[in-house]
């Protein structure tokens, strides 16, 4: 798993891309909640990101609730569709905001 | 991740309990992403093909290939690594009765990752979530009905994601009503996760409704292994009797039976 952040005012942007598993979730996690330390809104890319287990959602989970506690803007921009199915299994995909791509919310 | 496309590989198993043999020249397979259902009645040989599919004996002759790797041939470090891409749930749940529903269900995690811990609530949450579940997680598995008990039990045998899932009996004790949502449950997380998954069951309409394939056993041989369309429409007597719940009339060898009830005493 890659991860890279990027300033796109106003948001702070964290690009995922790989396998998002057990192994590598604690990092996408970290890298997550670190960004939201900064107080911005946040978007999580996830286009590349050829495979996400529940851990990689439960991370996901974490940095919504964190930023809803924060009163910050979050979301989830490309969300590829083995991730989807995860997040739709669990019904996520109607408690996350979704974005198609970075236009639509930038 | 690379995934082998058949997802299990059984050739030419043969077992023994003592010197009875169970399971006689047992060939099938299942592909990624495929409902296989193996089907027989009671004394058929299926529980011990279970048994012997999640490794827990050693077959007489013959191979087990899960994804990719034979089971028979592995040492117990790689199959301890194997079975993190396994889930099962049993026949009677096998919850831990000191734990909660909640504890049940992320003990595999607490097992074999290391995850922080909000990481792993909220995973075993979702599961819960997914199986109807949600806000039972402080509850001890004895309050819990028989229907409750199977779903937790299908939560944590599906917490890790795993590849391949093994659901004994989903059916079994339960009211038609839980039973049929139980099969639903089974279809959407293979289409969701594209988990291979074996279901061991004696109900025929359950088999049907979720099965891609059928795998018939009869008193330790494959009657059939093949799609529902064509186990329906088989002329195979025994199949028949199966499908049509016709008593067994089948016919004794005397020397046979007469060996069986005297071994070990003439």
């Amino acid at each position: 798993m890659d991860i890279q952040i990027e300033d796109r005012l106003p948001f702070k942007l964290v690009r995922l891309s790989g396998d998002v598993d057990l192994h590598s979730s604690p990092r996408a996690r970290e890298a997550i909640l670190n960004a939201l330390k900064l107080k911005m809104p946040l978007l999580v890319e996830l286009s590349a990101v050829s495979y996400m287990d529940s851990s990689g959602v439960a991370s996901l989970v974490e940095g919504y609730q964190t930023a809803r506690k924060q009163g910050l803007e979050f979301g989830l921009v490309a969300v590829a569709q083995s991730a989807m199915n995860v997040l739709k299994l669990a019904r996520l995909d109607k408690v996350f905001p979704i974005y198609d791509s970075l236009d639509e919310i930038i | 991740m690379q995934i082998p496309e058949l997802a299990i590989d059984v050739s030419h198993l043969v077992t023994h309990y003592g010197s009875r043999k169970i399971l006689d020249d047992i060939s099938f397979q299942a592909r990624q992403g495929e409902i296989m259902v193996i089907m027989g009645g009671s004394g058929s040989g299926k529980s011990t093909l279970l048994r012997h599919l999640l490794g827990l004996h050693q077959p007489t002759s013959g191979s087990i290939r899960l994804l990719g790797k034979d089971i028979t041939q592995l040492n117990a470090d790689q199959m301890y690594d194997l079975r993190k891409n396994m889930g099962v749930a049993f026949q009677g749940g096998a919850l831990f009765n000191s734990m909660t529903v909640g504890e049940n269900v992320e003990l595999p995690l607490r097992e074999h990752a290391r995850l922080d811990e909000n990481t792993m609530r909220i995973m075993s949450r979702m599961k819960l979530e997914v199986v109807n579940l949600a806000g039972f997680e402080n509850l001890m598995p004895a309050e819990l009905s028989g229907g409750m008990i199977k779903r937790a039990a299908l939560a944590r045998a599906i917490v890790m994601d795993p590849r391949l899932l093994f659901f004994d009996e989903p059916s079994a004790g339960l009211d038609p009503v839980v039973s049929a949502e139980l099969d639903e449950l089974i279809l959407i997380l293979r289409d969701a996760m594209n988990m291979t998954i074996v279901v061991v069951t004696h109900e025929l309409e359950s088999a049907f409704k979720i099965a891609d394939r059928i795998t018939v056993l009869d008193q330790g041989r494959i009657l059939m292994s093949d799609t529902v369309t064509a186990v329906r429409a088989s002329d195979n007597p025994r199949i028949q009797s199966l499908l049509n719940r016709t008593p067994r009339n089948e016919a004794i060898n005397p020397d046979e039976y007469m060996e069986r009830l005297t071994r070990e005493i003439f």
